[in-house]
């Protein structure tokens, strides 16, 4: 939003670009275009389900179904397209079931005012739970799935598999929501204060309920792309993957306090990731130190956004009452 | 004239007490906030086995002097005598080792701890290992407890509690620590009849243990019931001590007003247009009752009353933050009071009911959002096409109100955070008038801001009323009250104590109205309705 987080977004994007030139040097396979067109492909779910968490985060809250969601809409897909129906109404149902995961995380956090991170971890076991009483604990494999289902995805367009269109559809959307609608203005304003939001008409449950809501729609939406594309369900698909998706917003500069973050932020947070991920195999580290790697990428992150918050004139308007305290320490 | 005086006898305490000399002594102590001066040279002595009253209007500084006395500000200058030795008290932790304790309007206790806990948090009996002894905790807490005549269980957890027990506990709890100097800031404030009386016999109890104490109250009923001295503090500066005795009722408020600070107010000539607002017998469960007034266009109506008397929350009913119980509050043909609790504060910005709240860091501002996002947030339905938001118009409409304020800022752009504190303030108006309101409400609207700025935000004020809008002011400060309002209201437990015009208003009414002095002639509670 402010000049300050726009030039750590461009710090973000030239430390993707240093590091895959770094890469490029020793592995020059790395750029070459099929593998960056992979590595953006591969980044698409990432990318898709960071930007639904971005909006609950900016609200100060915190969605941990994503992954768990994903599963879900995923598995119901799958079983559709295994019944015969046709593809549209698929991605339709699968966006519907992901919606409506998301409007009940919403709903609890809205109308029963239980702590975000509680409900969704609540709603993160029940939508694992509920693969399992759909699918019977089996795995839909590779066979059992019409070309179609698995096709569209993959199918190109213009150079770029239609996985990747949807991403940047997907980021094009967020954009003109973010800048332009008085919702997108009111994640940032219930995050940042909603005490003040309060005071400003503006309903901060009802903006919640809308930020999982979105959330859970595209964790539907990924759901139905993610299955496709590796063309199996089973119940433990993207298992821990929410935490990828908290991690790509925080290294995108998402504050996890609210109010502060940007569309670009969390789209270069999640391809930062998928870079690392993608890259690190190449240069031969083992999956153990991709793990500590991505771990020290988001606690750099949040260091840095610290110091950020901490700069002097951010906090005015203190009371008398804190001056004094704060002039004892 | 020498008779004593019914109320108390002279008791073996107060013989004694009589010639002590204090157990605590404080000399030209002055404290300064940024802008402000909050006390002034003030002294203050408290006397062993007495019951001291610390009289004074809001803002006199009487809650500074008790965060000085335990520890939690330091004063830039004077000096504390215990027991005659020079003394500071660099942290909380030094006033209670000296043995000064508060017991808080709002007890500072933790909930989720017992009784026993409670009492001897920091200072727990240990065993042999330096682990806390239960057992002698449990003990030594229902001693005391017994004690001060409190039949509570040293186990019961605080959250089971009600306000009065509590009160007890943050007794005992000095009792434990052996305090000398018990600070009690307005205790009864939240307490029933019943238990205002058992508050009495303990504080009775207390003095004949010898404890010295400091009451903080704005009721001089039970000031005069309670107390032996009386010391009157004005504007941070120290007026008097005495004996009770000695005073009356009409001396102590002569010296608690005092003559009207020096102030210059904008002169206007108020012309009030037809009416907008019709408040009738609005009611709230808990906060205020039966509030009727009017409001006219181009007329400033202040409403003043002692802090908890229920003024804000008035304020954030009208603007829909609360439901009201029962009345009605008309502006036009739309009864606002009817509508649901969804969307309540939307309808009455649509209405044209603004609320600039009294906490604009906490309630106003939004840090993270440009300031011309800021100033538009309540006005994005008219900046806004077919749900589509216009930057352009936004920034337009920013500008023309910050311009009119006359905000200084790099630009509209920047982060509000960036701004300073009187500067965000004038945001946060701008945002309101940006909503091109009808009525205005301004809570406590110079509170913590210097004189230049008050003087910005007074001429202000004058000048929308001069453009037809109508301006509440709700205002702890008698010299902004007299010298703003056309007709004021004074609010005291939630109702309105007593309506004056311009002319009707005085310190002394103001005062005798807000702290439920037997009225004379001068201040009739419910006055004179005006006419419909």
């Amino acid at each position: 939003m402010s000049r300050h987080l726009k030039s750590r977004e461009a710090l973000l994007l030239l430390a993707i670009v240093v590091m895959t030139g770094a890469i490029a040097l020793r592995f020059p396979a790395f750029i070459a275009p099929l593998n960056l067109i992979g590595t953006f492909t591969d980044t698409s779910p990432l990318i898709i389900l960071a930007l639904g968490e971005m909006v609950v985060i900016l609200c100060r809250c915190i969605d941990l179904s994503v992954a768990a969601n994903l599963a879900l809409a995923g598995m119901i897909a799958a079983m559709l397209d295994v019944a015969g129906v046709p593809l549209p109404l698929i991605i339709l149902a699968a966006v519907a079931a992901g919606a409506l995961v998301g409007a009940i995380n919403g709903v609890l956090v809205w109308k029963l005012d239980i702590p975000p991170i509680v409900v969704t971890l609540g709603t993160m076991t029940i939508a694992r739970g509920m693969i399992f009483v759909l699918s019977g604990g089996k795995w839909i494999n590779d066979q059992a799935l019409s070309g179609a289902f698995k096709g569209f995805p993959r199918a190109v367009v213009l150079g770029l598999p239609v996985l990747a269109w949807i991403a940047i559809a997907v980021v094009l959307v967020f954009v003109v929501l973010i800048r332009a609608t008085p919702l997108g203005r009111a994640f940032f304003a219930v995050g940042g204060n909603p005490n003040a939001a309060v005071y400003t008409g503006i309903d901060v449950g009802r903006t919640q309920f809308w930020a999982f809501t979105l959330s859970g729609a595209l964790a539907g939406l990924a759901g139905y792309l993610w299955i496709s594309r590796y063309a199996v369900a089973y119940v433990d698909i993207a298992n821990g993957f929410e935490l990828d998706v908290v991690a790509a917003c925080v290294i995108g500069g998402i504050s996890i306090a609210g109010g502060a973050g940007s569309v670009a932020g969390a789209f270069l947070g999640a391809l930062f990731l998928g870079i690392t991920k993608n890259a690190l195999p190449v240069i031969g580290v083992s999956p153990f130190w991709q793990m500590a790697i991505s771990g020290a990428a988001i606690l750099a992150a949040v260091a840095i956004n610290a110091r950020e918050s901490r700069r002097p004139g951010r906090i005015i308007l203190k009371s008398v009452e804190q001056t004094a305290l704060e002039a004892r320490t | 004239m020498t008779a004593l005086p019914p109320a108390t006898s002279l008791s073996h305490a107060e013989t004694d007490a009589a010639n002590a000399p204090p157990v605590l002594a404080l000399d030209g102590i002055g404290k300064s906030f940024p802008g402000v001066r909050a006390l002034d040279g003030v002294a203050l002595e408290l006397y062993p086995g007495e019951v001291t009253a610390l009289v004074g209007e809001n803002g006199a500084g009487k809650s500074t002097i008790v965060k000085i006395l335990t520890g939690i500000y330091q004063p830039d200058g004077g000096t504390i005598r215990l027991d005659g030795q020079e003394v500071r008290f660099p942290s909380a932790a030094d006033a209670a080792r000296a043995g000064v304790t508060a017991i808080h309007q709002e007890t500072v206790l933790f909930d989720e701890l017992t009784v026993a806990e409670n009492i001897f948090l920091g200072h727990a009996p240990r065993g042999p290992l330096g682990l806390i002894d239960w057992r002698k905790m449990r003990q030594e807490a229902g001693a005391i407890l017994t004690r001060i005549g409190a039949s509570l269980d040293p186990g019961a957890k605080l959250s089971d509690l009600g306000i009065a027990s509590k009160h007890l506990v943050a007794i005992a709890r000095a009792l434990s620590i052996d305090a000398r100097v018990v600070i009690m800031d307005e205790p009864t404030a939240a307490l029933s009849h019943k238990e205002i009386h058992e508050l009495y016999a303990l504080v009775d109890r207390l003095k004949a243990e010898g404890k010295a104490i400091l009451f903080i109250s704005h009721k001089f009923d039970e000031i005069f019931r309670i107390a032996d001295r009386w010391t009157v503090f004005r504007d941070g500066r120290h007026v008097g001590s005495g004996r009770m005795r000695d005073v009356t009722e009409a001396q102590l408020v002569q010296m608690m007003v005092g003559r009207a600070v020096d102030q210059i107010f904008p002169e206007r000539t108020p012309a009030p247009g037809p009416r907008v607002m019709q408040v009738e017998g609005l009611s709230h469960p808990t906060e205020f009752d039966d509030v009727t007034f009017d409001l006219h266009e181009g007329e400033i109506l202040g409403f003043y009353g002692l802090v908890g008397a229920g003024r804000s929350e008035l304020m954030q009913c009208l603007f829909g933050i609360s439901r009201p119980s029962a009345g009605a509050c008309r502006i036009g043909e739309v009864d606002l009071a009817a509508r649901g609790a969804a969307g309540a504060i939307g309808q009455a910005i649509g209405q044209g009911i603004v609320y600039v709240p009294e906490d604009r860091g906490k309630q106003g501002a939004i840090k993270g959002l440009p300031i011309f996002q800021n100033v538009t947030l309540p006005s994005l339905g008219r900046t806004s096409r077919s749900g589509f938001l216009r930057l352009a118009e936004e920034f337009a409409l920013a500008r023309t109100y910050c311009e009119r304020l006359d905000l200084r800022a790099a630009s509209l752009d920047q982060d509000i955070a960036n701004l300073s504190g009187g500067n965000q303030q004038k945001v946060v108006i701008a945002k309101w008038l940006a909503t091109k309101p009808r009525v205005i409400i301004l809570d406590e609207p110079t509170k913590g801001i210097d004189i230049g700025s008050k003087a910005a935000v007074h001429a202000f004020m004058a000048e929308l009323a001069a453009e037809g809008l109508a301006v509440i002011m709700v205002s702890s400060e008698i010299p902004e009250i007299m010298g703003m309002s056309d007709r004021a209201i004074v609010m005291r437990e939630g109702r309105i104590a007593a309506r004056l015009d311009r002319a009707e208003m005085s310190p002394e009414v103001l005062v005798r109205a807000a702290a439920g002095i037997a009225a004379d002639a001068k201040a009739a509670p419910l006055a004179t309705e005006e006419p419909a």
